[in-house]
């Protein structure tokens, strides 16, 4: 837990799939690329108390991002701006901009932002619906699917959420009879069946045991090529192992964002180093 | 060994009088017993309303036997008694009390439950369930003067829109199985409210979160994800709505027009199980007759305490939401 | 914006503002109750009706005294029988119980509360009136007390459940036996929820008609005693609605006024009580 210098050891990496170390730069956007998701001073209030403070930073597409930082360090607040669940909460207020391929989500309609910005959240929230109609459930409201296409869809997403083996022999089962970590994929699936261009993953994995976490992070990986992923958790060896680009959190503020292996090993600020070497919190 | 300890407690606990002790003890035993005999008590009536309605039902239920339930027949003068013409209209109103109650109690329920700030949502079901501690008497005071003589001017419009079926042709008086089963919509439409409310309160938040981070409106989120959440206790407010609407005596006994018969159309006047206990038990003579109406009394405790189980096996109690709260 | 999406909105938009509408006529039903008898019934309202027995057809002047006391001491008699079993049988099931006996209990509790009123005056008259042959304000307080004791139960049961459990255990480590802890702590913490719950409970069987039909009938007269049948407040409502004369139709609306404003005020203050003590008495 408190390693000196956490270099992932190897009994941290997993598989056939070994830790993202730093590669030639051809295989990074420019730090002045087009991002997929962008904030601009992004100020957030619950009411009268400040939760985030002036956050600029950009999102990659196609890459994983990581949020890290103590509990109540907003990085969770700040990931339910991302598409506009924040709203849902009476009482607050965005200050600066958020904007997805360049267009301020505010101007956007709100159905649509959360159709391109999927969320699957810390604890598995499956609708007490079978199995095939979690699944489907994005794409019959959204119009997305007509009845012919919809079957198809559905198992697209369950394939996409390396789920599909286990549950295609009983799609019309109650989602609730599967274990933990399968309900999580399943509502992941449900993400993706919308085709989402980016997945905003908060904590997916607290409440997982090793072994599915390990399944969940193996989808994150592979997800990436064809989705932009954006993960808040509170362990710093999964950010270590999954992402490409962290972000570290302190009190409301973005601390300090680069490319993981930067933060990790040769942090900029003296506070992201203290809490990536366990000296806090 | 002698003992070092400065303490000069005794080894054992202490030893009071007896004569206290024993009536300690027998002071938690006569509270024990007490309190046992009440609820013997609470059994020992039910059984007895039971066997009361059982022993002095006999000589219709020996005369008439099971074909009581069928026979449509009301005819004191013969002695010849039928159910049928009462469980015809106890059902038709409360179906039609439900038809009404249902929709407008499950939208209000939705409405204070999901859209109104938390203060206005108390203060309106507040309100709402003081219309529950309304008598009934006073309901159906209002169905005489002010329900009917409205009915009656709205009357030829539904004429119009649904006077081709057969269920609103024929002479309209105001007293009415329609008017019975509006009356007793406004009755139940409380307890839909109050339970379905707090049942979709209840309904966990990350249901909701993960149905608007797909994209749904407030209205899809809430019609296709927390009501079938919330389904079991809705139904069981229903059920219980239900079982309220079979018992209700004064407010439909005013209104329902009290006729024997069976007909098809809402318009036409009726009577219940409840109405006609109501009407002729005084003027009974005979006691076949008494013995016909208590024995329908009988058949009226039966279906309520049916409806009431099944009520409760959707997690329902009847009586905590007529207690205080 | 799509078609789809228009279309999406304005169903979230419309379905929204029905189940509003269906929240203001549900509110609305109760205003216009109120609002009515007020009207009609305070307006006729007069020294006379609480005071004067009721005159024949046709002469004014007359009031509804007896049916007040009448009321009153159907209530009273309903409480002398329904109150102590109700209370002590919560207390059992609150304290004593956990046993399927209990179980039982409750779900007999249940059932009887579910039972119509008129057919518990229909057991009222088996039991009371057929023997004695005569209608009396016993037999139609017995009819009330039987209702007032499933609610009874239940309340005492939730309110006595609801005193923390540490608050007795404070009281048996003092050395005090069950039975006095229950008397001298729980039953005092419980006391404001329970005497709003009776306070409730007697509102309810107040307004109640059905069981009354044809137990204590009606009286023109006073009615000395407990062996006569007696005027009741819901009855005479009742009585003179159906009837064909106007001044008793006004008389219906006074004294529909008056159950209601008494069954109304009852609950109001008792449910504020209640709110402000919450559901943990302290």
């Amino acid at each position: 837990m408190h390693a000196p210098n956490p270099q992932p050891s190897p009994d941290m990496t997993r598989g056939t799939r070994t830790l993202q170390m730093p590669m030639a730069d051809d295989s990074r956007p420019a730090a002045d690329a087009a991002s997929k998701l962008s904030t601009d001073h992004l100020s957030f209030y619950y009411g009268d108390f400040q939760a985030l403070d002036g956050i600029t930073m950009k999102i990659y597409g196609n890459q994983v991002t990581a949020f890290i930082g103590p509990s109540g360090c907003g990085k969770s607040t700040f990931l339910r701006t991302l598409n506009r669940m924040n709203e849902t909460v009476k009482k607050t207020r965005v200050e600066g901009e958020i904007c997805l391929d360049g267009e301020n989500i505010s101007r956007l309609e709100v159905s649509e932002v959360r159709r391109r910005v999927g969320m699957v959240f810390q604890k598995s929230n499956p609708f007490p619906k079978s199995i095939f109609d979690n699944v489907a459930y994005g794409l019959r409201i959204n119009g997305l699917a007509t009845r012919a296409t919809l079957r198809e869809k559905v198992e697209h997403s369950l394939r996409r959420a390396a789920l599909w083996d286990e549950v295609k022999d009983k799609l019309n089962q109650s989602a609730y009879g599967l274990s933990g970590g399968q309900q999580q994929r399943l509502c992941i699936a449900r993400a993706l069946a919308v085709d989402p261009e980016v997945l905003l993953l908060d904590e997916p994995c607290s409440a997982l045991d090793p072994i599915a976490t390990a399944k969940i992070e193996d989808l994150i990986f592979q997800l990436k090529s064809s989705c932009t992923i954006v993960i808040v958790t509170h362990n710093m060896q999964q950010a270590a192992r999954v992402a490409d680009y962290t972000g570290f959190f302190l009190l409301g503020r973005l601390i300090e964002f680069d490319s993981t292996t930067v933060i990790f090993k040769n942090p900029a600020r003296k506070e992201t180093e203290d809490y990536v070497t366990g000296r806090f919190g | 060994m002698a003992a070092t300890s400065t303490t000069v407690a005794s080894a054992g606990p202490s030893r009071p009088a007896p004569s206290f002790v024993q009536r300690l003890r027998s002071g938690d035993q006569i509270a024990h017993l007490i309190t046992f005999g009440a609820a013997v008590v609470v059994l020992l009536i039910t059984a007895w309303l039971v066997f009361e309605l059982y022993t002095n039902s006999v000589l219709s239920r020996n005369k008439f036997g099971w074909k009581f339930l069928f026979t449509s027949t009301w005819d004191p003068v013969a002695g010849e008694f039928g159910a049928l013409p009462f469980i015809y209209g106890t059902t038709v109103t409360a179906a039609l009390s439900l038809l009404l109650a249902i929709p407008l109690g499950v939208g209000a329920a939705i409405f204070l439950a999901e859209l109104a700030p938390p203060r206005i949502s108390d203060a309106l079901t507040f309100l709402i369930e003081l219309l529950a501690a309304v008598p009934s008497v006073i309901i159906g005071l209002l169905g005489v003067f002010v329900l009917i003589p409205i009915l009656r001017t709205v009357e030829p419009s539904i004429r119009a829109v649904l006077g081709w079926t057969p269920l609103f042709q024929g002479p309209f008086y105001g007293v009415s199985v329609f008017s019975a089963g509006v009356v007793l919509a406004i009755m139940i439409v409380p307890f839909i409210i109050s339970i379905s409310r707090e049942i979709i309160l209840s309904v966990p938040g990350d249901q909701r979160e993960a149905a608007l981070a797909l994209g749904a409106t407030r209205w899809e989120t809430t019609w296709d994800v927390v009501v079938p959440y919330a389904r079991k206790g809705i139904m069981g407010s229903i059920f219980l709505a239900l079982a309220r609407a079979l018992g209700e005596t004064m407010a439909v006994t005013m209104v329902i027009g009290n006729d024997p018969k069976i007909k098809a159309s809402l318009f036409a006047p009726g009577y219940s199980i409840a109405a006609v206990i109501a009407n002729e038990f005084t003027e009974a003579t005979g006691d076949l007759y008494t013995g016909a109406l208590i024995e329908l009394g009988l058949v009226l405790f039966g279906l309520t305490i049916l409806i009431n189980a099944v009520a409760r096996l959707l997690v329902v109690s009847t009586t905590s939401q007529g207690s205080a709260r | 914006m799509t078609l789809h999406l228009i279309r999406r909105k304005t169903v979230n938009w419309v379905m929204l503002s029905l189940t509003g509408l269906c929240t203001l006529i549900a509110s609305g039903i109760l205003f216009f109750i109120l609002g009515y008898l007020a009207i009609h019934g305070a307006a006729s309202l007069n020294w006379n009706f609480f005071t004067k027995l009721p005159t024949p057809v046709g002469e004014t002047g007359g009031g509804m005294a007896n049916a007040i006391v009448g009321s009153a001491k159907l209530l009273l008699l309903a409480s002398l029988f329904g109150v102590p079993i109700g209370f002590l049988g919560g207390v059992y099931l609150a304290e004593f119980g956990g046993s399927a006996f209990s179980f039982f209990v409750r779900y007999t509790t249940d059932l009887l509360n579910g039972v119509p009123s008129i057919v518990i005056g229909i057991f009222a008259y088996t039991v009371i009136v057929l023997p004695q042959k005569h209608f009396s304000t016993l037999a139609g307080g017995l009819a009330l007390g039987v209702m007032m004791i499933p609610i009874a139960v239940r309340s005492t049961e939730e309110f006595l459940r609801a005193v923390p459990t540490s608050l007795r255990e404070g009281a048996m480590a003092l050395g005090a036996s069950k039975a006095k802890t229950i008397l001298t702590v729980v039953i005092p913490a419980a006391k404001h929820g329970i005497l709003t719950g009776i306070m409730l409970d007697l509102a309810r069987v107040a307004g109640e008609t059905a069981p009354l039909l044809f137990t204590s009938f009606s009286n023109r007269f006073w009615s000395p005693g407990w062996e006569q049948p007696t005027a009741a407040l819901p009855v005479m409502i009742f009585t003179y609605a159906i009837a064909p004369y106007e001044d008793w139709h006004q008389q219906a609306w006074s004294a529909g006024f008056v159950l209601l404003a008494l069954v109304l005020t009852v609950n109001i203050i008792a449910r504020i009580i209640l709110s402000k003590k919450g559901p943990v008495p302290r």
